[in-house]
């Protein structure tokens, strides 16, 4: 009899996983579009904002730093909300979508924080590397973009590698603002049957790891490219 | 610009404030949890079976990598259908155990790496004279294992302050909550998100700034002492 049940049981939350995971499947698309955009849009960001922090032009050096402070300062949800709700009103533009509101927030968040590793690798280069540099009478770009930059990068690429999942974490964010993400569609599911709630929510958090999974291995990667090859 | 107005900002300032308190309430009650539970995961690298420690070191990784937000939907949500073990929570213990557990994950390596940062020689010279396992880690490791750790720990305070309004989602009353309410009321959402931002910038930038002396005070006493150490050889 206890067998039974439980065997029942088993079928039971078979049935609703064949029945969850479809539904779930339909928002995957939006988080992997959100987190492609925000990955290339928040490295763009970072490695500009790296630069500019970097420059000799006081102006555009002090601009950043507040750009960086303010969005390393505030919270991700409130940025987001800002970004959604508040910007639109204070300008009178439309960012457009709830996409780009997505798309921008996490981008800048995780680019403020990433700027400061793109500043930090490169003033970390060893100082013997830009005067050997400048004794092969090579131009600052040259210096930069032949002994300076390509040694940074390597510094930088376990870090970065942190970054990807936690911007995927953070995609889950833009369900908030209507966006129909894995996410969003677990709270679809949920409110309309609850007691699957915790098939459903368990679900959505595996999908979630089933993403995290190739960026854990590019982790991998990254962190023992970055071990061979720096010079100190 | 022209649709900014100072009378909601100063309107809107009082309410938004009030829900300041809670959110500072949850950060320390979030932080607390995830610092106690933190050490669960520093030991779970420890376990002499391997089965059990691989399959406990995947939870970490699963864990870790999967949204907060979602974990605090299946507390606050689901846990309460689990059958048999399952229990209704209030918003703020479920934003607790959430974001707590969340975050212990991370604690718990910043505590692997403060004890990793001790040199072999200090464990196998506390062998040599025969301390007790006691005295081992309260005399000669966990005083060398914990101020490296500490900028760390504090940056993670830090970095849960601003995810503790995730928790608003969920029905706790802190300020973002405060922010969202004012504007779903008035219909202006502009000047009370706003303010949230503004406090957020006024309490964790500050903050920041006293974790980064903190770091540098600390580097250099470690600096310091590596140097001595290298001079006194």
């Amino acid at each position: 009899m206890f067998y039974f049940s439980l065997q029942q049981k088993g079928v039971i939350i078979i049935d609703a996983i064949i029945e969850i995971f479809p539904v779930l499947l339909k928002g995957v698309e939006i988080t992997v579009t959100v987190l492609l955009a925000s990955i290339v849009l928040g490295y763009l960001t970072a490695f500009v904002a790296g630069f500019c922090r970097l420059s000799n032009n006081i102006v555009l050096r002090k601009l950043t730093g507040i750009y960086v402070e303010v969005f390393r300062g505030t919270s991700l949800i409130v940025q987001l909300f800002w970004l959604y709700y508040a910007l639109p009103i204070l300008f009178g533009i439309d960012i457009g979508s709830n996409f780009w509101a997505g798309v921008l927030a996490i981008s800048l968040n995780y680019g403020a924080y990433m700027s400061e590793i793109v500043r930090g690798s490169i003033l970390s280069v060893a100082k013997g590397q830009t005067e050997a540099a400048t004794a092969l009478n090579m131009s600052a770009f040259q210096r930069m973009r032949l002994v300076i930059f390509p040694q940074a990068l390597r510094m930088m690429l376990p870090e970065f590698g942190n970054y990807l999942i936690l911007m995927l974490k953070s995609t889950s964010l833009v369900s908030l603002i209507g966006m129909t993400d894995i996410l969003y569609y677990g709270d679809l599911l949920r409110s309309s049957n609850l007691s699957q709630a915790p098939t459903v929510y368990l679900l959505v958090l595996v999908f979630y790891f089933i993403l995290a999974l190739p960026l854990i291995w590019l982790t991998k990667k990254m962190e023992k490219a970055s071990k061979k090859g720096v010079a100190n | 610009m022209n649709n900014w107005s100072w009378d909601i900002f100063f309107d809107a300032f009082p309410m938004v404030v009030q829900g300041l308190g809670i959110t500072i309430g949850l950060t320390i009650a979030c932080y607390v949890f995830a610092l106690i539970f933190g050490f669960f995961w520093t030991l779970v690298k420890q376990i002499p079976i391997r089965p059990i420690r691989w399959v406990l070191s995947w939870i970490m990784e699963f864990i870790r990598s999967t949204p907060p937000l979602v974990q605090l939907f299946f507390i606050y949500y689901a846990w309460p259908m689990v059958p048999v073990i399952g229990v209704t929570l209030d918003p703020f213990t479920s934003a607790v155990l959430g974001l707590g557990i969340h975050y212990s994950t991370y604690i718990g390596e910043v505590y692997r790496t403060g004890i990793d940062s001790v040199d072999k020689g200090q464990w196998e010279a506390s062998r040599a004279l025969n301390f007790s396992t006691g005295r081992k880690w309260t005399k000669i490791i966990l005083p060398q294992a914990i101020p490296p750790t500490i900028p760390m720990l504090g940056n993670y305070l830090i970095i849960m302050f601003k995810e503790v309004p995730l928790a608003s989602t969920v029905g706790v009353v802190g300020i973002l909550a405060m922010a969202n309410n004012y504007g779903a009321e008035h219909w202006k959402y502009l000047e009370p998100l706003t303010i949230v931002a503004i406090l957020f910038l006024v309490l964790s930038y500050p903050s920041a700034l006293l974790v980064n002396k903190l770091e540098r005070k600390f580097n250099r006493r470690f600096d310091k002492k590596a140097a001595t150490g290298v001079k006194s050889n």
